[in-house]
């Protein structure tokens, strides 16, 4: 700007971080096998639980048939038990300054819920009513069914959305995760009878971890949903979901959106697990790749050449293999470009060493922002849950920032070369194919979809 | 087992009294005229850190739209002692995360960070409270990051701008309150390096902006840091903040618009509410908001979710962005109701008004309101139980109502809320006052 520029001063030097000090977890595991973790995290009066139970999907059709019980089940499930109706539970949960909700994905069905710290047995209660007594009223399954209806349209309306499915499609066909989300068709064919089916046969306590974290002594905790669980006894297990099958990229899907002022590009690609020896070294590539805001990718196309306005590569950790996404909503007319540059600063990270610099500083980000995720008790309850849901213990948040010092500027470039390569990445784009689709065949073979 | 840790807020409510926090509260004012806030918890090594600015999209002058939020973009590009892209790094690189919003009455900037980086980020605050230095090229290329943050949130979005962008000009007759914050392309591509430096004179003085800091903190130290890094600050004139209140609405306004990515039809109503300065008139309305529309125990949600199935989605909030308690006097309540084609709008408003009318006449029972208030004030102790929702929340009652303590106050004045107040604001959302807004899905007919 024309203001004369103050002199620079010293940036003040950043001390050791006082180390994360980790909540002692008490654990339990009912005679129902249902699993049962629990933390006293001070703060505010509340508590936070959070229940998974395992509910994958078969592969193939029986498993697409599956998603959309599984969704209207999520959605239906608060709908009524053998003593209360819709309105009144939600009024009872009201009541505890409590809220509670449900919903399903690929791998699981999951409940969420906070309340003030003296409502939390009348919360376990309520939970234990919906999860062995949940009716499924025939009038309130065929008013969620039509209403799952039009919120499939309306998300489906979202360029974002469109890109995610086709993406997912793409990289594990016929497997659970590539079909997210149920046809309309299929919802339609959804009974009231058949989620009663499969809530007596899926809704099951062994093989499920409830988590609970509030400012409440742990044995109280465990106390009190032993109490109000321990009546839970559907028989059978938890289903896992089965491993996911190899990939390979093929030609860039491209997905007509006429008119479109932006074409949603998006790239993914099997990564790591949070288990592997090279997680660390991944994580750390990834972050200088396009990470976070301080990386290559988001200075090149977003600060450098406007092409954007949140490029982010995301790493995501579902049970049956985690994955990579890539995802930049970029201006029609730079979509080749920033296409380009994505492939470039992909290329770069997997075949020459980043700086020791670069790597020093998505190490302290890495390590820092682990404090940061558990430092509430809703931040805490949903860290713990995710790495039990993985079989890991809250101990992995001592030992990850190990594994992060120890890696290398050899190790990063080899994971990057591993997973970061750009022929690996599967690509989608959804635009306007008018605009787009001769520029984008400049560069890599496309498809039409 | 180990003994608890010392918490910071009360473990359980005594009977009878609202559970609440109890939040530690310091404040000091240095000379250059910035007001700074407090608030120590040693319960994790992290620390938030806010700077709020009292100026807002309702401040853009004509022909520069947008430029209140374009120019929170131009914060993160250089300043006294950092270049481009180094506010970043010195955050991330340390261990934190950070972020910038801008709101119709204000503007903020804020990091969270491993504790032992506290210093850093008031260097970092008061180094760009100090000076911005923007280039051409870097403004040119933050308007066209802005430009494509429009389009992936409104342009290439179905019900993008529904309804905070579409309803101000409808509710609203002044240029300050009916304006599009977001901006319009022209006006974004004509800002220049002069408007960005004069913005920042009249709006970015000291004196004009809040600082809190919240967590793992001790209170001498940041004190004295405060001091070190921002006290030289010069002082500037701090500009006087104009009233943008305008005539209430004497009827009925509507207005439709076509959204030809959405799949299906919406409706939003807005009603003017009372002054927020006066929590005792506005707070009912705040509740009112949410026994019409929080959860399936709420009146409109069971009513047309789970009774007629008229409506797909249902949402009441006050305030255009659905923070009730960070705008000044004008702002609105807003309903938000996503219903299907088969459901003619008239049924939507007509029902709405039903269920309004009957609560204005008959009452609202104390359970009802009981249990309204007791998921309120759970859902903001969640809130504020995180840094750096603590740290928004104290900077901006500390600005707009000279009260970091009404972070630990509120769910009292929650309980406070009688009844009848509630019925009372119900009875003031009429027909005649009410404006209206219809989305109507595909491209104009």
């Amino acid at each position: 700007m024309t203001a004369p520029a103050p002199t620079a001063r010293p940036v003040p030097a950043v001390g050791k971080p006082r180390p994360l000090k980790l909540p002692s977890v008490a654990e339990r595991t009912l005679d129902n096998g249902l699993r049962v973790l629990a933390v006293r995290r001070p703060g505010v009066p509340l508590a936070e639980l959070r229940l998974r139970i395992p509910f994958a999907a078969p592969t193939g059709k029986a498993g697409r048939a599956h998603t959309a019980q599984a969704s209207l089940l999520g959605d239906t499930l608060l709908s009524g038990t053998a003593t209360r109706d819709a309105a009144q539970l939600a009024a009872d949960v009201q009541a505890l300054g409590g809220q509670l909700s449900a919903s399903t994905d690929a791998d699981r069905l999951g409940f969420g819920g906070s309340v003030l710290v003296g409502g939390l047995p009348g919360l376990l209660d309520l939970l234990a009513d919906v999860l062995t007594g949940a009716s499924y009223p025939k009038r309130e399954v065929v008013g969620e069914r039509d209403r799952l209806v039009q919120e499939l349209a309306i998300y489906r309306s979202q360029a974002s959305v469109v890109a995610r499915e086709a993406l997912m499609h793409r990289l594990y066909g016929d497997h659970p995760y590539g079909r997210e989300l149920p046809t309309a068709e299929q919802v339609e064919e959804v009974k009231a009878s058949s989620l009663r089916a499969l809530h007596a046969k899926r809704v099951v306590p062994a093989g499920s971890i409830l988590t609970v974290v509030g400012d409440l002594a742990p044995a109280r905790m465990l106390g009190l949903v032993e109490k109000a669980l321990g009546g839970w006894t559907a028989t059978g297990r938890a289903h896992d979901t089965p491993p996911v099958p190899e990939t390979t990229a093929g030609p860039a899907l491209l997905l007509d959106r006429p008119g479109a002022v932006q074409t949603t590009l998006r790239m993914a690609a099997s990564a790591p697990s949070r288990a592997s020896e090279d997680y660390a070294a991944f994580t750390l590539a990834n972050l200088v790749f396009g990470g976070y805001f301080s990386s290559r990718w988001v200075a090149n196309i977003r600060e450098d050449k406007g092409y954007t306005y949140s490029p982010h590569a995301q790493v995501e950790h579902p049970p049956a293999g985690s994955r990579i996404t890539v995802s930049a909503d970029v201006s029609t007319p730079a979509t080749a470009a920033a296409l380009l540059e994505t492939v470039y600063e992909l290329g770069r990270v997997a075949t020459t060493p980043v700086s020791q610099g670069e790597l020093d500083q998505a190490r302290r980000y890495a390590v820092g922002t682990l404090a940061l995720g558990t430092s509430s008790q809703a931040g805490l309850a949903s860290t713990l849950s995710q790495l039990a849901g993985a079989g890991l213990g809250l101990d992995y948040l001592r030992d990850y920032p190990q594994q992060l010092a120890a890696v290398t500027v050899d190790s990063a470039l080899e994971a990057a070369a591993r997973y970061l390569a750009p022929n690996r990445l599967t690509t989608v784009l959804v635009g306007d194919v008018s605009e787009v689709e001769a520029p984008l065949r400049t560069l890599v073979d496309v498809e039409l979809g | 087992m180990p003994p608890p840790a010392k918490t910071a807020a009360r473990r359980a409510p005594a009977k009878g009294r609202a559970p609440a926090s109890d939040y530690r509260v310091e404040r000091f004012t240095l000379d250059n005229g910035l007001r700074v806030v407090l608030s120590p918890d040693p319960s994790s090594p992290v620390v938030a850190v806010a700077v709020y600015y009292d100026v807002g999209m309702r401040s853009e002058p004509e022909g520069r739209t947008g430029f209140a939020h374009l120019f929170e973009h131009l914060m993160f590009q250089g300043s006294a002692s950092l270049g481009k892209t180094e506010h970043f790094t010195h955050v991330q690189g340390n261990g934190g995360t950070l972020n910038g919003s801008t709101h119709v009455d204000y503007t903020n900037y804020y990091e969270v960070m491993p504790s032992a980086a506290t210093e850093l980020a008031l260097f970092l605050e008061a180094d760009r409270m100090r000076s911005v230095a923007v280039t051409q090229d870097n403004l040119d290329n933050q308007i066209a990051v802005v430009q494509n943050e429009i389009r992936v949130n409104v342009l290439n979005r179905p019900y993008g701008g529904f309804p905070w962008l579409l309803v101000p000009p409808v509710l609203f007759g002044d240029f300050a309150n009916s304006h599009n914050g977001y901006g319009d392309f022209v006006d974004l591509e004509s800002s220049t390096l002069g408007d960005a430096q004069g913005f920042f004179d009249r709006y970015y003085a000291p004196g004009n902006a809040v600082l809190t800091v919240v967590g793992d903190l001790d209170v001498a130290q940041v004190t004295q840091w405060v001091h070190d890094h921002f006290a030289d600050i010069p002082a500037r004139a701090v500009p006087e903040r104009p009233s943008f209140v305008e005539p209430l609405p004497t009827e009925e306004r509507r207005a439709t618009v076509h959204d030809r990515l959405a799949p299906a039809p919406a409706v939003a109503m807005a009603w003017r509410v009372p002054d927020p300065h006066d929590l005792t008139t506005y707070l009912p309305y705040v509740v009112l908001a949410e026994v019409l529309t929080d959860g399936d125990a709420s009146r409109l949600q069971e009513r047309m979710l789970l009774q007629d199935r008229s409506a797909t989605h249902i949402s009441g909030y006050l305030g255009l962005l659905g923070d009730p308690l960070d705008a000044r006097d004008p702002t609105p309540l807003l309903l938000e109701v996503h219903h299907p084609e088969q459901t003619p709008v008239e049924t939507v408003l007509a029902t709405v008004d039903e269920e309004i009318t009957t609560l204005a006449t008959d009452g609202l029972p104390q359970a009802e309101l009981d249990r309204t208030v007791a998921r309120m004030t759970s859902r903001y102790l969640r809130e504020i139980d995180s840094v750096l929702g603590r740290a928004t929340t104290m900077a901006v009652f500390e600005q707009q109502r000279d009260r970091a303590e009404l972070v630990n106050e509120l769910p009292g004045l929650l309980r406070q809320v009688t009844a009848e107040a509630v019925q009372a604001a119900a009875a003031t959302l009429t027909k005649d006052t009410r404006t209206v807004l219809e989305l109507r899905p595909g491209g104009a007919a």
